[in-house]
């Protein structure tokens, strides 16, 4: 019994909210042109979904969303592996990296746009260089803060090389690179619903801003439910992905 | 120095399966050790100052010390974690490198691999006698364990289990008790002490316990100011358990408790000058 209480618990203050807001739209005290009734978002969603519009828009979200994640990702990871691991490659790229790291990956839309144009190229770029840092420096920050005392102990027990590096260095970084695929997993969705801004043909922010111009407010609204969805749901693939790994850790377990 | 990584593999030894405990084990000699002259600075503070020891094979001896007089760092020097300024550290004779393991303060288990997978660490395919070592220590039950669901004396067993899997010659023992309570730490004494009967190897054990050193060692040896300043033969029936806080005991502990704790370092220095 206590169990589902708490199973429940966290959905208690949402379910709440929803009841006050469609009460005070029936009861008039909200203009259905600022705030429509959650009973007409839910028609509208259902409408979208029916039409098979809302798949198009939520496919095309969902693939930038993985491939600009994947781009980046990876390479924030190799890299990050490459200058923690190696002095000469942190001496010889991390100031690049981080003066470039300084500059908002959103303030570079204009060049984007410049070097790319409008299409995908210029939206995945967007992404691949907001995700890149935070996995980039949680990776290198994971590796330098490697348990000395264990790595001492491995090699006075014949480990080096790259059994060293599987066996200890890498599980002891795990930890910190998580916290970095678990941010820029959250990042992602905010850098898309900008870069879908800029002019798309199709995309959840694209079905947004196109809502907004005919004044369907219904409309604006169920792109941004949905993007608190996928966050939510982006934030569970993370979070589980900690459970695998750190199994070992009593911290996740 | 080199600090060899002994290949046993499975099919290597001759032990295998829970009977280990009962069967006589293969007893290996200890190898001899011999320190001429070594000393060490750190900057400008002298840490070792011609540290002149030697150690029969198969002998178990404690060095103590209050905090920062080295001990630690000498056993270090030994293990090969440090490099020494001048003299010698020659483990062995001849040409045939001698296998040495360190235990350490802490328990040093890799959290992320099972107890047993810690006890097999550098030897990845000795995992059958991985679990035969650990049931020598009594946690023969817990290997499928994280090591984060252990106690600290259990987490300092593996770590013995994972000394000893390699059939050390000389093992180095860094104060390796003293984060464990009381009653935990007689009992890891105890134990030591019954594996090192057993096994003959070497043994140099760093503590700031006299109580530990006297229920170990063959011999006691006080650093101070980075010098050996007192080699004391303990001469007490083995196993020691049986003798502890008898009269014997109790007066060897005194006389030295009282050696290191009347010196102050400004008289300690005047001596050895």
């Amino acid at each position: 019994m206590k169990q589902k209480q708490s199973a429940w618990a966290p959905w208690v203050l949402p379910v709440l909210l929803i009841v006050v807001w469609q009460a005070s739209s029936q009861l008039g005290w909200l203009s259905s042109r600022i705030l429509p009734e959650p009973w007409a978002v839910a028609k509208a969603f259902w409408a979208l979904a029916v039409s098979g519009e809302l798949w198009v828009h939520l496919r095309t979200s969902l693939w930038r969303a993985a491939s600009g994640f994947a781009i980046g990702a990876g390479l924030g990871l190799l890299l990050g592996l490459l200058t923690g691991s190696f002095r000469r490659a942190e001496t010889l790229l991390d100031t690049t990296l981080q003066m470039i790291r300084n500059i908002p990956a959103l303030a570079l839309i204009p060049l984007v746009i410049l070097w790319f144009g409008i299409d995908e190229t210029a939206k995945l770029f967007l992404l691949a260089v907001g995700v890149f840092f935070p996995v980039y420096l949680n990776t290198f920050h994971g590796i330098r803060s490697a348990d000395q005392g264990l790595i001492e102990m491995a090699r006075s027990y014949g480990l080096s090389g790259w059994p060293l590096y599987r066996d200890v260095i890498l599980p002891a970084a795990l930890p910190s690179i998580l916290v970095g695929v678990r941010f820029s997993l959250g990042l992602v969705w905010v850098l898309l619903i900008v870069a879908e801004t800029i002019s798309a043909q199709a995309g959840i922010g694209y079905m947004t801003m196109n809502a907004r111009e005919f004044l369907q407010t219904d409309v604006v609204l169920v792109g941004i439910l949905l993007y608190a969805i996928l966050g939510k749901l982006a934030d569970l693939v993370s979070r589980g992905m900690e459970k695998h790994f750190l199994r070992w850790n009593p911290a996740y377990r | 120095m080199f600090v060899s990584t002994a290949l046993f593999d499975t099919g290597a030894l001759p032990r295998e399966g829970a009977t280990w405990t009962s069967a006589q084990p293969p007893r290996r000699q200890g190898v001899s050790l011999e320190l001429d002259q070594v000393s060490k600075s750190f900057g400008k503070r002298q840490v070792l100052n011609d540290v002149q020891l030697e150690l029969k094979p198969g002998e178990f001896v404690a060095i103590v010390g209050r905090s920062g007089c080295g001990k630690s760092t000498l056993l270090r020097a030994i293990a090969g974690l440090e490099t020494v300024d001048r003299g010698s550290i020659a483990v062995g004779k001849g040409s045939i490198a001698a296998s040495i393991r360190i235990m350490f303060q802490e328990a040093r288990l890799l959290p992320w691999k099972t107890v047993l997978d810690n006890v097999a660490i550098g030897l990845p395919r000795a995992l059958n006698a991985a679990a035969a070592t650990l049931a020598t220590v009594g946690l023969a039950e817990r290997a499928n364990d994280w090591p984060s669901e252990l106690s600290g004396g259990q987490r300092q067993r593996v770590a013995l289990a994972r000394a000893l899997l390699h059939e050390p010659q000389l093992l180095l023992l860094d104060e390796p008790l003293g984060a464990l309570d009381a009653l935990t730490r007689i009992e890891m004494q105890q134990l030591i002490e019954s594996l090192w009967l057993a096994r003959g190897f070497t043994a140099v054990l760093v503590t700031h316990d006299v109580q530990e050193a006297l229920a170990l060692a063959d011999r006691v040896v006080l650093i101070e100011d980075g010098r050996v300043t007192l080699d004391l033969k303990v001469d007490l029936p083995r196993p020691r358990a049986s003798v502890r806080g008898n009269a014997a005991f109790a007066a060897l502990e005194q006389r030295l408790l009282s050696r290191i704790l009347n010196q102050t370092p400004s008289t300690s220095a005047a001596i050895a000058a």
